[in-house]
Parts: C-alpha cells; sequence; structure tokens
C-alpha cells in the first residue's frame, strides 16, 4: 500500500529506486513568477524534488537563487506579489490519501497547516509574538488545532513540548525578549512540533545564531527527528553544514534545481560545476592551507537571466552549447542504481566523459542515512529497553 | 606616497604597526531598576593586548558578544577605552589627531549596503577621503587616482560611474575597501568583511585582503566569527570569549592543536563536512553576564576541565608552544595534577579527540 504512486507521476527517475520508503511531498515542474505579465521575475524555474518520510532534504543555495520561495510556493505560504504559474504538489497524508496542494481551497490548507506541514522561520524575534508568554502562544496553537484539550491539558502539553527542546517549565510565562536568541528558536522548534506534523520546512533556523547555540540545536533537531520521524526541509546557504546533517541535498541556482544527490555524494563527488565551485568556497578546518578561489563573477540578475544555462557566465567548464541550451535536470550518465542522482550539466549527458574533478567516484553509499520507517531506538542513552 | 617612514626599511621584526596594550571597556549600564545596582557596568573588553604587524592578517575570532567589535572600534579610536594605551608604529597613538590617525589605521564595515551612501556614485565615495586628507589631485589627477584605486581592489574603472544600488554585494564591499585604501592606511580593520555577502564571493573578497597583505604590506586585522576562514586568511588567530583573548598564536597551529578548552568547543561547534564522527561538545552552554562575569577564568563555569583554581584566580597567558599563548590554568607548570574533579591533562596541548576517560560524569555502567 505504500507504494501507490511511486513510478505514476513523472518525477525524478531516482526517487522510485533510491529508496523503499514513501513520498511525502512531491514537486513537479514548479514555476514561480514575482509579479505579472512581461516584466514579472521568475525566481523559480521548472523545480523538481521528492520529499521522502523521515528524511533530512537540505536545499542549498545563494541568496536569490530561489530556495525559500520554492519552499514557500509548494507550502502555498507564498504572498503576493508570487505567483504560482505551473507545476504540481502532491502531499500524501498516508494510507493512499493525498492532496493536490495547488488545488487545495483555504480550508483544506488550514488543515493541513502546522497540523501536517510546520515552518520554522529563520527569525524567531520576529516570528514570535512579543506581547505574549511562550506558554499561552504555544497554547494558542493546540486551542486552535486541538479543541478537545482542556486548559490543564494544553499546559501539560505545553511543558512536554518545552522539554522536548530542553527548556524547563518555569520558562512558559516567559516572554520572548527574556530568551536568548537559541532558546528562542528551540521555542519555534516545539511550536512547530506541537502538532507532530509529517514535515518541518526550515528556513535557515540557525543562521542568526553562535556556533556552538547552533551545534546544540542541530543535534537537539536530529534527536527529535530520529525520535518522532517527520521529515524536514532544510534551507540554508550553508553547504557545509548541511552535508553533516542532511540525508541529501537539492542544489538550486538562478531559480533552478542544479543537482540533487545524497549528502555524502554531493560532498565527495560533486557533479555540477556550480556544486564543485560552492564547495571550494568553503575553507576547510584541517590539512595545508590551499588557495580556494570561490566562484568567478555574482550570482544572475533574475529580472534579466543569462541564456541557456543559468550558471554558463560563471562556469570554468562553458562550452558553446551551454550559452543557448538549457540543460534538463536529468539523472547523471553512468550513475549505477546504487547511487542515483541528477545533475542539469551538459557535462553529464554522456556524450563526452566529464572533466575528472566532476567524475569522482561516489563513496560508497551504504545503507540510507535517513532513520527507516521501521523506527529506530533513537535514544543514546538508555538503549537497553 | 609620503608615508613616514618611522620604522626601518627591512622587515619590521620589531614594533608591529599597531599595537594595544591591555585595553580595557567598560560600558556603563544606564537601567532604573531594582535589580541593577547604580555603577554597575558591562565588561566589554578587559586587559587585551593585540598587536597587528605589518604586511600581516591578524584574525579575531569569537562569538557574538564576546567583544570583538569593540576591540576594533577602539583601535580604530571611534570609542574610547576605559584603560589602557594604544600605539601606533610605536609611540602612543593619543598623540595624533584624530585626522592624522584615520590617515594611518582605517576600516572596512560589515554590511556594504549599509556602509555606502546610497544617492552618491562611487566616484564620489572614493574622492571624498582623497579630498579631506588632502590626497587630491597633484600630478595625477583625480580620476587617475580613482581609476587605480578600483583597479586595486580588482574592479573595473566604469564602474565609478555606477551607485550602490547597481552593484552586487561583492562589488560593493570592494568599493568600501577601495574607499579605506584611499588614504594609504597602513592598517585595516575589517569587521566580518564578508558575512553579509554570498558564500561563492566571499573567497574573492578573503583573497583581496590576502592581496594587500603581500602587495602593499599592510597590517590586517580580520575580526570574524567564522575559524575556519580565519585559519584560512589569518597569519595568527586569537580567539576572544567574554571580552578577553584566551588564547593566541599562528593560525594552522591554534586550529590544528588548540590548546584552551574554548578553543576546542569553537572547532567542535564549526560545521565541518570532513569531520569522521559527529562532534561532541565539551563546554555546552551560553557566554556568561559582561556586567557581572565570573571571578577567575571567565569560561571555567562552562569548562569541562575546571579545577579550583580556576574559579578563584584569572589565568595569565601561559606560553604552551612557540608564538602560541593560553590563558589557561591547565598549562601552568605548577598545575595540580591529582585534583579530584580534574582527571584532564595537566600540560601540553590538550587533544582535541578526547576520550571518555576525561569525561567528568561517571560512567553509564556506574549509574545504575
Amino acid at each position: 500500500m505504500t507504494s501507490l504512486r511511486v513510478g505514476t507521476l513523472d518525477q525524478p527517475a531516482e526517487a522510485g529506486r533510491s529508496r523503499p520508503d514513501e513520498p511525502l511531498l512531491e514537486v513537479t515542474g514548479l514555476c514561480v513568477d514575482y509579479g505579472i505579465g512581461p516584466d514579472a521575475v521568475h525566481a523559480v524555474l521548472d523545480a523538481d524534488l521528492v520529499l521522502h518520510r523521515g528524511e533530512v532534504l537540505g536545499l542549498a543555495g545563494e541568496s536569490g537563487s530561489g530556495k525559500s520561495t520554492f519552499a514557500y510556493a509548494a507550502t502555498r505560504l507564498l504572498r503576493a506579489p508570487g505567483v504560482i504559474t505551473g507545476g504540481s504538489v502532491r502531499f500524501h497524508l498516508g494510507q493512499g490519501d493525498d492532496i493536490d496542494l495547488l488545488a487545495a481551497d483555504e480550508a483544506q490548507l488550514r488543515r493541513l497547516r502546522w497540523a501536517h506541514i510546520a515552518v520554522v522561520m529563520q527569525s524567531a524575534m520576529n516570528a514570535l509574538n512579543p506581547v505574549m508568554s511562550i506558554g499561552d502562544q504555544l497554547g494558542d496553537v493546540l486551542q486552535a488545532h486541538r479543541p478537545d484539550m482542556d486548559r490543564a491539558a494544553r499546559r501539560d502539553r505545553a511543558v512536554q513540548l518545552l522539554d522536548m527542546v530542553g527548556i524547563t517549565a518555569d520558562r512558559l510565562r516567559s516572554y520572548p525578549h527574556e530568551l536568548s536568541g537559541g532558546m528562542r528558536q528551540r521555542v519555534m522548534i516545539a511550536m512547530a512540533l506541537a502538532l507532530e506534523p509529517q514535515m518541518v520546512i526550515m528556513d535557515e533556523p540557525t543562521t542568526a545564531l553562535d556556533v556552538v547555540t547552533q551545534r546544540e540545536i542541530l543535534e537537539e533537531l536530529t534527536a527529535l527527528r530520529d525520535r518522532l520521524g517527520f521529515a524536514v526541509l532544510f534551507i540554508t546557504h550553508d553547504l557545509s553544514l548541511l552535508i553533516e546533517i542532511a540525508d541529501s541535498i537539492a542544489i538550486m541556482y538562478g531559480g533552478r534545481i542544479a543537482e540533487r544527490a545524497r549528502a555524502t555524494a554531493l560532498f565527495r563527488a560533486p557533479r555540477h560545476p556550480y556544486t564543485l565551485g560552492l564547495l571550494g568556497s568553503f575553507p576547510s578546518l584541517h590539512g595545508p592551507r590551499v588557495h580556494m578561489t570561490g566562484i568567478a563573477g555574482s550570482p544572475p540578475d533574475l529580472r534579466n537571466p543569462p541564456t541557456g544555462c543559468p550558471f554558463h557566465p560563471r562556469c570554468g567548464y562553458v562550452m558553446e552549447r551551454c550559452r543557448t541550451e538549457l540543460p534538463p535536470l536529468r539523472p547523471v550518465a553512468r550513475a549505477d542504481a546504487a547511487d542515483p542522482r541528477v545533475a542539469a550539466c551538459w557535462l553529464q549527458d554522456g556524450s563526452a566523459p566529464p572533466p575528472a574533478e566532476l567524475a569522482r567516484p561516489a563513496p560508497d553509499p551504504g545503507p540510507y542515512p535517513g532513520p527507516g520507517v521501521s523506527g529506530t531506538p533513537a535514544d543514546t542513552e538508555g538503549g537497553a529497553a | 606616497m609620503t608615508a613616514p617612514s618611522a620604522a626601518p626599511a627591512l622587515p619590521v621584526t620589531g614594533v608591529p604597526v599597531l599595537e594595544a596594550r591591555s585595553l580595557v571597556k567598560h560600558f556603563p549600564v544606564h537601567r532604573k531598576g531594582r535589580r541593577t545596582q547604580r555603577g554597575a557596568m558591562v565588561h566589554a573588553v578587559d586587559d587585551v593586548s593585540i598587536a597587528v604587524p605589518e604586511a600581516s592578517i591578524t584574525a579575531v575570532v569569537g562569538e557574538s558578544g564576546c567583544g570583538k567589535s569593540t576591540l576594533t572600534q577602539m583601535l580604530a579610536r571611534l570609542i574610547r577605552p576605559t584603560s589602557g594605551e594604544l600605539l601606533l608604529s610605536g609611540s602612543p597613538a593619543a598623540r595624533r589627531s584624530a585626522r592624522e590617525y584615520a590617515g594611518q589605521v582605517q576600516m572596512v564595515l560589515q554590511d556594504p549596503f549599509a556602509s555606502l551612501n546610497l544617492v552618491h556614485t562611487v566616484r564620489y565615495h572614493l574622492a571624498r577621503p582623497l579630498r579631506i586628507h588632502g590626497l587630491g589631485p597633484d600630478g595625477n589627477s583625480l580620476d587617475d587616482e580613482i581609476t587605480s584605486l578600483l583597479e586595486r581592489v580588482a574592479l573595473s574603472p566604469q564602474n565609478a560611474d555606477k551607485y550602490p544600488h547597481e552593484l552586487s554585494g561583492g562589488q560593493r564591499q570592494r568599493v568600501a575597501i577601495a574607499r579605506a585604501l584611499a588614504v594609504r592606511p597602513r592598517v585595516l580593520l575589517a569587521d566580518e568583511p564578508v558575512s553579509m555577502l554570498d558564500v561563492s564571493i566571499r573567497l574573492g573578497v578573503l583573497n583581496l585582503l590576502a592581496d594587500l597583505r603581500e602587495r602593499e604590506r599592510l597590517a590586517i586585522l580580520y575580526v570574524t566569527h567564522d575559524i575556519a576562514s580565519a585559519r584560512y586568511l589569518g597569519d595568527t588567530i586569537a580567539v576572544m570569549y567574554a571580552g578577553q583573548i584566551i588564547e593566541r598564536g599562528p593560525a594552522v597551529t591554534v586550529t590544528d592543536q588548540p590548546s584552551h578548552p574554548y578553543t576546542q568547543l569553537l572547532l567542535a561547534a564549526a560545521p565541518d563536512p570532513d569531520r569522521p564522527s559527529p562532534a561532541a561538545l565539551r563546554g555546552r552552554g551560553a557566554p556568561p553576564s559582561l556586567v557581572s562575569p565570573p571571578a577567575g577564568c571567565r569560561f571555567h563555569p562552562r569548562c569541562p576541565y575546571a579545577m579550583a583554581i580556576c574559579a578563584q584566580q584569572a589565568p595569565p597567558s601561559i606560553k604552551v608552544a612557540s608564538g602560541h599563548v593560553s590563558a589557561c590554568w591547565l598549562h601552568a607548570k605548577d598545575a595540580a595534577p591529582d585534583t579530584p574533579q580534574n582527571p584532564g591533562p595537566v600540560s601540553g596541548p590538550i587533544p582535541l579527540t578526547t576520550t571518555s576517560q576525561q569525561d567528568s560524569r561517571p560512567p553509564q555502567g556506574e549509574s545504575t
């Protein structure tokens, strides 16, 4: 019953093979504009992405690459002047029940939001209500979505949620300004998990935090994910962080998905020149110091996008074909079934061997790093049950 | 072109261009409330000494609130230290006028979207320091001077007549650097110069700073929260915590053999795809309140190796290797090796990959 729709939709070929578990969110050909008419800016173009149950999918890209727009459009959170101009988004509730998010009406979306899809915003200070206590804000969510809970039950649940993210119950009466940045972000995570959603969108959740706090929150998040089994769409510009925490990573550039692969495969064996350049933009903490160059040029102006491949003006491997023809996102030539991955680059179409830097052997993928649907005992301390 | 050549022409090893000795900055807390005593102070920077030598990059690394920006502003003489001394080429900076000092020490700010004036062209931004400091057209015209400034930061001269909004983030930061270079300074203070830029163009700006160090023998202070970029760019790294420098040494040594537990914590928390196993944080928690900082070592409430002395006496800077100092009692020669709470190492660099025997918590088997 789980594999009802795998293969029936026009999705990247990787989806059906890479994991036995079912997809949760399937995005096909999503297009988003800002504004309408001839002056519209195409912020997301023909983006395909599949998020599986329990998976941490990283969405990385520079500012203006369309990563946040993609996530907000796919969940119908996009506000005007953003307009969804095409594509389909299906959310699978389970038991063969699925919803076309782009066709859903307000009432359907209302039932879906928070209960099934929750969002953790980047700026906790702006996302939390400054004049309501933490306890009241958590209670508010529960009151709206779980009308059968009484006041005491709501309070118990709020305590439980705060405890889950390592905040003591005496903070229920605190106001957002009384909490540190890390605690505010933890409250945001607790609120997002209040109704046990199947999917959590995290939009740069730790960007404004110090590294130690960031690491603590990511550890907690990983433990919660292992325990509760929700899927995460993690949006960030920090690829080095994403490689550590994500199961698989999609790289966006100029509104399009440039490459998608497992995190380790993407790190050890990138297939798209932009991914290679991005990896070369993060200095290492080990080994001899080597001169690194980053990527020449600057990100594309979406009002005036380049023809052909959006990356070609900055690409070191540019060919004549790249200037005129847009490379489709498709399985990398010579990819084996054990390492299915997609890239949008003419170098990878199999007509000629790609440059050595873009053809490194992928590491042994091993078992898929996501939590199995069977559920693993995540608690590291009390594992002897 | 007429830089005062007080220093010998040979590579300067003795006198750093800019030196701070025991800088202290306390900000008074102006708050009416029962909980805050009168005369309470935020100890933003306490007893910090730092030297910025010619043709080198000194990286200052720390988390937000550690005092690194306050330190930079004191070095730029934007704020007056509570106490301490600032030496420019070996002579007290206080003797110089603000303008004379600014002719030698320039600053690049974090946000190039805010530090450039939106209603003025690039040309205006670059001509202004030239005029103010009397470096205007003498012999060569102002246009030539502006062209050469833009070329020094790898921008095409056609950008001179553009407005900031017509430039990308990386180009704007290059303009801000060119503006700082206009007065031919000897010291460049760069406060988080790349943290607002897109990742793919950060290295371009960092490499520009490295070039300026080589080409123009600039003394550069690079302030950042990103220890990986400090390792990449810096010759020396100074790590700040709660208003103090707690470790200083050659960049690669500090990151490869960190000797202070806080530096180890920072490195363990930094994103690192090469990490073989998940990071183990030792010293969780948050920095202390700087209104009433902890007695002794300011890191001791979080420190996994804290000893009795750490709560009583502030550790001095202890030499752990040539040019590498650490403000930690673990490195003192006479550190009590048999302190019961401290089964950790007592001298020499603490290995970054500490084993569980140094864990202060009892092993799990004994607890049940």
